[in-house]
């Protein structure tokens, strides 16, 4: 087993838990703007799309590396976008004047 | 600086992303720290992407500008679309996800094949499974969101189905399995991405309606999950780390749908294969129902001191959130206490009522979810249902019998008065007859939600003057 594997596996352990103990405080009011969130935060494959796209070792890892580079970021521009009206929307009732 | 340099300065910034992306999650715990979790989400982001482009391995960079622009371009109208419409744009983004990480293992695939490691093949085989498969079923997803009239709302099942389903994810399994011992085999390759696509589309359209909210939760997770083996592939811990992130909270957020649904844990795992024929309950007498008109509800309304309003997706269909708040602010208007009891699988995606009644306006801390409601019922006067069924049906608590029984619903019938607003008497989704109907003390409000609230309104004012 490569090395390399070993200390991913151990970095997916560990960032897997952390995850589920912080999801799991995550209030039910915001579960929407939650998902949207994580979506946009997994877009940051981008980077990797960069990288396969930007190396050019063949053409098409080059073509289908672009795609993904436009996939991804559209996911982290729209989810930021969303998650960020969405949560400007909930208001407590003392802010609130009519 | 020296390339060396570069590469840990860039390294160290994915450091810093990773610490940004698990504060945006931990503030993403209450609506009142939530922004600054975004904001941090979003820098980390954006140094993320552009430390990656002083990498020294991105020997060309206009194209990949000009595919940012594209991105870009695509990504601000979906983030612009309207609220109702946020669970079909969120299983987009799924498919999207799932479309980059499946494409990036394609790729890294090709480059190397087929000089390729078992170990490697192996990583890159299971991603490209998940990826694909995520794509076309989150394709579906939002497809069924959205209502698209060549694809059917409901359910569709049929006999075998699932060992028909189960043979599909079989194969592609059997052929990562032979692309691993021989990786000379690279003709194999595609057929294993058409098996996977294939059965992204057979793992949802068995499922439908009321099963929505777990379906996208499920393939969040899945397209975290795909994130988080691509960074395997390429030894990318930031991967790794946004990938687990975003896979646990979809994968926490299927569990709780299917609690919410009384369903068991191996359901989740792998969707909820034709679980959704219920048999509708035989032996329909007729009983009566007692119904009231807008003014009768008017008057009952302005009589109490407590009212508990619970929506479900009926409310989003009739677009009568903005109504309701009217009502919730007259109702205030009269000193009365009005809360709002909110189910956990109540519309579309977890979390959707929420969202729809903030957008009109009504304050958070009104909105409390199921478990928080259920013990104010008892002292509650009126509570309105408005779209909802299922998750109201007292059944759940009582008739072993029932197809729901045991999953946990709102006590809507331990309140003084039950009203419901309905479009008629048909069944809820599940096809399961609600004896909430006809109890003593429930009045049925038929019609249109919009239409009949929005007459209370009236009348609620009408006899204030």
């Amino acid at each position: 087993m490569p090395a390399d594997f070993i200390s991913s596996l151990f970095v997916f352990i560990l960032a897997a838990f952390l995850g589920l103990e912080l999801i799991k405080r995550v209030s039910p009011l915001l579960h929407t703007p939650l998902m949207s969130l994580t979506n946009a935060l997994d877009a940051i494959v981008v980077v990797a799309a960069i990288i396969i796209a930007g190396e050019r070792k063949t053409n098409m890892a080059e073509t289908l590396g672009l795609v993904a580079v436009a996939a991804s970021f559209s996911n982290m521009v729209g989810g930021f976008i969303i998650t960020d009206r969405m949560l400007s929307m909930f208001k407590t009732g003392k802010a609130k004047k009519p | 600086m020296s390339t060396d340099q570069i590469l840990q300065l860039i390294d160290f910034t994915y450091i810093a992303a990773a610490i940004g992306f698990i504060l945006s999650l931990k503030w993403l715990s209450s609506p009142v720290t939530a922004m600054r979790g975004v904001l941090i989400g979003e820098v980390a982001s954006a140094l993320a992407v552009l430390a990656t482009l002083f990498d020294a391995r991105v020997t060309e960079h206009k194209w990949i500008i000009i595919a940012l622009l594209i991105g870009a371009g695509i990504g601000v109208p979906l983030g612009m679309v309207k609220m109702t419409a946020v669970p079909q744009r969120t299983a987009l983004s799924h498919a999207f996800g799932a479309l980059s990480a499946a494409l990036v293992g394609i790729s890294e695939y090709y480059v190397g094949a087929p000089n390729i490691s078992k170990f490697e093949m192996g990583e890159i085989g299971l991603e490209v499974v998940i990826g694909s498969l995520t794509v076309t079923g989150s394709l579906i997803a939002a497809g069924k969101l959205q209502e698209l009239k060549w694809i059917p709302q409901r359910p569709i099942t049929y006999k075998g189905q699932n060992y028909v389903s189960l043979s599909v994810l079989a194969a592609a399994v059997l052929l990562i399995v032979e692309l691993v011992f021989h990786p000379e085999k690279t003709f194999l390759f595609p057929i294993m991405v058409g098996v996977a696509l294939v059965f992204g589309v057979m793992l949802v359209t068995p499922i439908g309606g009321a099963d929505m909210p777990t379906v996208i939760s499920l393939l969040n997770s899945y397209a975290g999950f795909s994130a988080s083996l691509l960074g395997f592939v390429l030894q990318s811990k930031l991967l790794v780390v946004a990938g687990a992130l975003d896979g646990a909270s979809g994968f926490i957020l299927s569990v709780i749908m299917c609690k919410a649904m009384n369903r068991s844990f191996t359901n989740v795992l792998f969707g909820a294969f034709g679980q959704v024929q219920a048999a509708a309950a035989g032996a329909k007498e007729e009983r009566v129902v007692k119904s009231a008109s807008p003014e009768d509800a008017a008057s009952i309304l302005s009589a109490a001191n407590r009212v508990v309003i619970v929506p479900g997706y009926g409310m989003a269909v009739a677009q009568a959130q903005h109504k309701v708040r009217e009502l919730c602010d007259a109702l205030i208007k009269k000193g009365i206490d009005v809360k709002f009891g909110i189910h956990p699988v109540a519309g579309r995606m977890p979390g959707h009522m929420n969202v729809l009644l903030a957008e009109a306006d009504i304050p958070y801390d009104r909105l409390l979810e199921m478990d928080a409601i259920n013990g104010d019922l008892p002292q509650t006067d009126v509570a309105l249902v408005i779209g909802a069924n299922d998750v109201t049906n007292p059944a759940a608590r009582t008739d072993q019998g029932s197809p729901i029984y045991g999953m946990p619903i709102i006590d809507v019938d331990k309140a003084r008065t039950v009203m419901v607003i309905k479009r008629s008497m048909a069944a809820g989704f599940a096809g399961i007859d609600n004896p909430l109907y006809y109890l003593d003390h429930t009045l049925m409000l038929f019609g249109d939600a919009k239409k009949f609230v929005s007459e209370i309104v009236q009348h609620l004012a009408g006899s204030q003057s």
